[in-house]
């Protein structure tokens, strides 16, 4: 029989305790034990940058953790960005987003969002090449990265940390 | 894909972590960062029935002083290595490479030690270990060795670790007086594994001729490769254009034998170690130069 665990992990400021086995995935996890389904799941070997969540505000590829890891860790996924659905709660990296058109599908979006979030309170005025740069170790299959770029700097005028 | 089923058995110490590797064997595997370990595993191409997590070992994450250069512990993250001053002021070339390792949000989970554990053929760190003269510390229930980075790869993704040893920590000499350094390489996309890459550094003597020079290639063999031929035709040289242009093709023709792939051809990976030895010795040079006029002695 397979091993089972106890977990105990903060996800967007709420505690959850699971009994998992130690093979599931944390992009899983987050999924299909907390139904957090914001947090998508491309390629499953860190490259594709879907499942990018922050630990300990750090950025990171959900994919490439097992939940038991996450024990007594703080997790924060894209459901953890806006306090509530009406546009006006909205982070301002997400109404860059919008206004800007930075996405099309929304597949990658969130990757990108939780990649971004750190990026922007580290580096608030960031050029285009750093930006571009930081951008590297997430795909996006539909705008051709120019709108995300925009949006990325739109937010950074707007100024990520009002919040 | 989804992984196989393991036990996963979290480690508090490094002893704890022996103690536990011993018990298993063959069948148990050390998890460090998981940003290799984990695609591997997804993959199927892995299938450890037991991990150890060396997460939990506190201990053995930190970048400290030597007198003159400096120990890292295995599990620091490849990210507190990029973002460290002290490996800036004293170990500049590692400081250099470490953007070029995969994309920031792997660098914040995967360590120091993995990449060096893991011996990817096209990973940076083994290569700038080799050249800096690295050693590495390993701990296994029979005691502790230490082992000079250039005899610690001995081959396509293997190191002298034996299944029951840990890498604990590297200890990083600094680099002698008059020594530049460069780091090049050439990858399809930031962030990827590079085509091929080369760590060097160059010291000068008193005359200003080329006391030593290292030229550490990666992506271009089973795992590091030193160009020892380029190595001695450099030693004793003045350091001029054509020198280092004549050693640069002598590295390229005859001290690599790179394989062809379907991210670049054996040719083109050639032509591309020979650019890149070229500018990596010249700036290696303007470097150690430019140091030797900081320098008060004659
Ligand atoms: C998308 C992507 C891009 C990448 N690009 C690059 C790149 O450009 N360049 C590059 O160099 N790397 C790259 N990597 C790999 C990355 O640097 C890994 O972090 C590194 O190769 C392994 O370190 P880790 O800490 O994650 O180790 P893990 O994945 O946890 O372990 C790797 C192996 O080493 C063993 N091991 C780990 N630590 C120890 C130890 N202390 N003692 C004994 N054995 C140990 C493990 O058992 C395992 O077999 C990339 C990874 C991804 C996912
Ligand atoms: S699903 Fe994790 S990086 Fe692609
Ligand atoms: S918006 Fe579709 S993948 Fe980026």
């Amino acid at each position: 029989m397979a091993q089972r665990t106890t977990v105990t992990v903060t996800v967007n400021g709420q505690e959850y305790t699971r009994e998992v086995e130690p093979r599931l995935l944390l992009s899983d996890f987050l999924r299909h034990e907390l139904g957090l389904t914001g947090t998508h799941v491309g390629c499953e070997h860190g490259v594709c940058g879907a499942c990018t969540v922050l630990l300990d505000g750090q950025a990171v590829r959900s994919c490439l953790m097992f939940a038991v890891q996450a024990q007594g860790h703080r997790i924060t996924t894209v459901e953890g960005l806006a306090p509530g659905p009406d546009p006006e709660q909205l982070h301002p990296l997400q109404r860059a987003f919008w206004e800007a058109h930075g996405l099309q599908c929304g597949f990658c979006t969130p990757g990108i969002l939780m990649s971004m979030v750190p990026f922007l309170e580290e580096n608030p005025d960031p050029s285009e090449e750093a930006i571009r740069e930081a951008l590297s170790g997430n795909l996006c299959r539909c705008t051709g990265y120019q709108k995300i770029v925009e949006a990325v700097k739109l937010a950074a005028t707007m100024g990520t940390r009002e919040r | 894909m989804k992984p196989p089923p393991f036990d996963y058995y979290p480690a508090e110490s490094v002893e704890q972590a022996l103690e536990i590797l011993a018990r298993f064997g063959y069948d148990a595997k050390p998890l460090a960062g998981g940003q290799s370990l984990v695609p591997a595993m997804n993959f199927r191409l892995a299938q450890p029935a037991v991990l150890v997590d060396l997460n939990p070992i506190a201990d053995l994450a930190y970048i400290r002083p030597t007198e003159s250069g400096l120990r890292i512990g295995a599990m620091t993250r490849q990210r507190a290595v990029e973002r460290s001053s002290l490996v800036a002021e004293r170990a500049p070339l590692l400081h250099e490479t470490m953007p070029h390792i995969a994309h920031p949000q792997i660098r914040n989970r995967g360590t120091f030690g993995g990449s060096l554990a893991h011996a990817d053929p096209a990973a940076e760190l083994p290569a700038v270990a080799v050249a800096l003269d690295a050693r590495l510390r390993l701990q296994s229930p029979r005691g502790e060795r230490w082992i000079p980075a250039a005899d610690f790869f001995v081959g396509l993704f293997t190191t002298a670790l034996e299944p029951d040893e840990l890498l604990v920590e590297v200890e990083i000499p600094a680099l002698p007086r008059r020594t530049g350094w460069s780091f090049q390489e050439v990858a399809r996309r930031h962030g990827d594994f590079a085509l091929v890459g080369v760590a060097a550094t160059v010291t000068l003597g008193p005359g200003g001729t080329m006391e030593r020079a290292r030229l550490v290639f990666l992506s271009v063999g089973e795992g590091p490769v030193e160009a020892r031929q380029a190595q001695e035709a450099l030693a004793g040289q003045s350091p001029d254009p054509e020198v280092l242009r004549a050693a640069a093709e002598t590295a390229g023709e005859r001290d690599i034998e790179p394989v062809g792939d379907i991210h670049a051809s054996a040719d083109f990976r050639r032509h591309l170690a020979k650019v890149l030895a070229r500018r990596a010795l010249a700036q290696a040079v303007a470097r150690a130069q430019g140091s030797n006029r900081a320098d008060p002695r004659p």
